[in-house]
């Protein structure tokens, strides 16, 4: 058997989508700003799209939702716009983000920085969440822009938005939230909370990869990213990727219709799956109240076991899951979520993410139960954290301090 | 960045056959006691390094027998990825039949290589390196508890980049003798600062005690700093080429008064240096008349030829003179 279990980095692309895909390959392939019958054939089945997307996340009418290349594009254009449009030629020059958002945000927000502007980048709590007081405190009357993600890739725990949103509204700050980890995981309704801008991707929620939207409230300015033609309202130029929008809508559909029921059943996968590991193992730990998770997300400390290490076993064992391991990434760079939690330091090195989808079924539950727990089993069998014999009088080694940073040691610049 | 690094994400495709072996079964993992090593009438030395905290750890355990120095058994327990555990595995085997002096010699490169599967093509990617220099500490760790002195003692020269056991000395001479002024040639000519990076400035995956940076920083600072020694030096023996702007304009004014000026005061005139501008084929020195020399006929000619070839006799013939 093998087991897909990193649904937070990519999913399978759901058949139904595919099929809804494809006659806009070969069929139907014309350009839709074309005037003619190949072009123009392609505008219902847009609108519907377009609809579906409109109508999975509540946006209402006079909202806008651009498609774009990828959440990554999405993020981008709306820190680099928000700077020029609000930031550039203006006494404001400060951005509210978090420690733990994605690299699109944190890289831009790094590049921003590098062009003079101030950015706060907030803690988060032992339960990986930023907490809304936090958000008020640090937005000054230099604030342009808070961005702070929905839910979290690594955790998936869900950030306070609908009170983040609150604060900027009566602050009259803008709000930009990354809400990749939420679309089509839980409920999103763009007309009960208060955000400006929010950037969703397709290929995390069973559509295709290299289509994402940016949610944009009341139409309001945002200069382009890519400058061009008249697509999209000359919001967003290039060709328009008609079979991607058309999976991306179809995606929508399908992960919002029954959002509820749908959570409900990855839920309780998710659950069995994490008591079973909590019950099996001793010195194991998952972070995040899971009341308080996307209901597909495990992160898993397991201690005695390196994260790579273990991410090697499960490989062997047909497991595909994920790791924030510093030794897993190319640059053995310590993760940031972990080392943001805070919680513990053997968590930067020793955690497991297990995500979900609608399409796990009880089989392979039991079957990640088995190896997981079997893999757990052999590397502790060799790690050196269950030795019995311990070291000469003068061989013990030294612990690592990480660097991790405490609330208060947040500072801003005004 | 080019074609090859498009895709990332090969991390363990680059891993040879035998780190892909031995993690998934290491042959030397286990415990000795000390009664076991009791019972042989041998000594127990066990030596950990890293911490689970670290993000690797190992903890080595040698059976010495105390006559003859000799590792009878070896075994060792590890907290770390598969090149960490295969790195363990292999150094411990290494280890196995070697006296404690031939053991401490081992490196981590000889680590590295006896995991390759041919002689040419590296076991790990290169930041995967790094894994294989906590085997290598953990000896010099356990020969220094069996010795009863101190690990460090057993490193001969100062080791800058650990992965590829680069000394400050080799360095030092290697930016001198290349005249190396970034840290990409130093990582060209020594491959220090190419696998897990630590050792290129602080903030990197490890703290270290030498940067390469302040290292290429010092050494040039040593070498622009006995460069002007050395100009100073060629000023006291007249190698006019190679001295500074000032000790020129000292050495022409030198020449000036002994063997030009004298002529110019007695029909009522001087002159002043005003610049010197070197290139790879002149000198050019500028000067200024002053007085009756001012408007003089001859000072475009003979005057002017005069003193030029002057200098040029004393100091240097690519020497020319050029009135303002």
């Amino acid at each position: 058997m093998q087991v897909y279990m990193d649904n937070n980095a990519t999913t399978m692309t759901d058949p139904k989508v595919v099929e809804a895909m494809l006659p806009f390959f070969s069929e139907r392939y014309g350009n839709p700003n074309s005037l003619h019958k190949f072009g123009t054939s392609t505008h219902l089945p847009l609108s519907k799209a377009i609809d579906q997307v409109y109508q999975g996340i509540n946006a209402a009418e006079q909202d806008d939702i651009v498609f774009t290349s990828c959440a990554t594009e999405a993020n981008n254009w709306v820190l680099q716009s928000i700077w020029i449009d609000k930031m550039l030629n203006s006494d404001k020059n400060h951005i509210v983000t978090t420690e733990v958002e994605h690299p699109s945000i944190l890289s831009t927000c790094k590049f921003l920085e590098d062009q003079g502007m101030k950015v706060t980048y907030l803690p988060v709590n032992e339960q990986g969440i930023v907490e809304a007081h936090t958000v008020r405190s640090f937005i000054t009357d230099k604030t342009a822009l808070v961005s702070i993600m929905w839910a979290n890739n690594e955790t998936g725990m869900i950030f306070p938005i609908q009170e983040i949103g609150e604060i900027c509204k009566e602050k009259g700050v803008l709000f930009h939230s990354d809400g990749v980890q939420a679309v089509g995981k839980i409920p999103v309704d763009m007309q009960a909370v208060h955000i400006d801008f929010m950037s969703m991707s397709a290929h995390k929620f069973h559509g295709p990869k290299g289509v994402g939207a940016l949610y944009i409230r009341d139409s309001q300015k945002l200069t382009p990213l890519f400058h061009g033609g008249e697509q999209m309202g000359g919001r967003r130029s290039g060709t328009l990727n008609v079979p991607g929008i058309i999976g991306m809508g179809k995606a929508m559909e399908l992960a919002t219709e029954n959002i509820e029921a749908t959570m409900a059943l990855i839920r309780s996968k998710r659950d069995r799956l994490e008591d079973a590991l909590l019950e099996m193992l001793d010195d194991v730990m998952v972070v995040g109240d899971r009341n308080n998770r996307t209901p597909n997300t495990i992160l898993i400390s397991v201690r005695g076991v390196e994260g790579e290490g273990m991410l090697w076993d499960l490989n062997n064992a047909l497991i595909g899951a994920s790791t924030g391991s510093a030794c897993a990434s190319e640059d053995l760079e310590a993760n940031t979520v972990m080392l943001a939690i805070g919680a513990d330091n053997e968590l930067a090195h020793t955690g497991i993410r297990l995500s979900l989808s609608r399409f796990t079924t009880d089989e392979e539950v039991d079957y990640v139960i088995e190896a997981f727990t079997a893999a757990v089993k052999r590397l502790r069998a060799i790690s050196s954290s269950y030795a019995k014999v311990g070291p000469s009088p003068g061989g013990e080694a030294q612990a690592c301090d990480l660097l991790y940073h405490h609330e208060n040691d947040v500072k801003v610049i005004h | 960045m080019a074609k090859d690094n498009l895709l990332g994400g090969s991390l363990w495709d680059a891993y040879s056959n035998k780190v892909t072996t031995l993690m998934n079964n290491p042959q030397h993992q286990g415990e000795i006691t000390e009664e076991e090593a009791a019972a042989h009438g041998n000594k127990l030395i066990v030596a950990d390094f890293g911490a689970e905290s670290c993000g690797d750890a190992v903890r080595l355990y040698w059976e010495i027998n105390p006559e003859t120095d000799v590792i009878e058994n070896a075994k060792f327990k590890s907290f770390g990825c598969g090149t960490a555990i295969a790195s363990s595995d292999v150094m411990t085997e290494l280890c196995l039949g070697k006296t404690v002096d031939e053991a401490v010699k081992i490196t981590n490169i000889d680590v590295e290589k006896a995991l390759r599967d041919d002689p040419d093509t590296p076991a790990v990617p290169p930041q995967k390196m790094h894994c294989s220099v906590m085997a290598y500490d953990v000896i010099k760790k356990a020969a220094g508890l069996y010795k009863g002195v101190d690990a460090e003692s057993f490193e001969e020269d100062i080791i800058v980049c650990e992965c590829a056991r680069v000394s400050l000395s080799t360095l030092q001479e290697v930016i001198r003798l290349n005249d190396l002024k970034t840290v990409e040639e130093i990582t060209d000519y020594t491959k220090a600062g190419g696998f897990c990076k630590s050792c290129i400035k602080p903030g990197g995956h490890e703290e270290r005690e030498y940067y390469l940076v302040d290292i290429l920083a010092d050494t040039r600072r040593q070498m622009d700093e006995e460069k002007m020694a050395a100009a100073a030096d060629a000023g006291a023996v007249g190698d006019f080429e190679h001295m500074t702007l000032v000790q020129q304009i000292k050495a022409i004014d030198a020449v000036i008064d002994e063997s030009v000026r004298q002529f110019l005061v007695m029909d009522g005139g001087n002159m002043e240096v005003i610049d010197i501008k070197s290139s790879d084929e002149h000198i050019d020195v500028y000067i200024r008349y002053l007085g009756a020399c001012n408007g003089c006929a001859s000072s475009t000619t003979g005057t002017l030829y005069a003193i030029e070839s002057t200098l040029k006799e004393k100091l240097s013939q690519k020497i020319r003179v050029l009135p303002i």
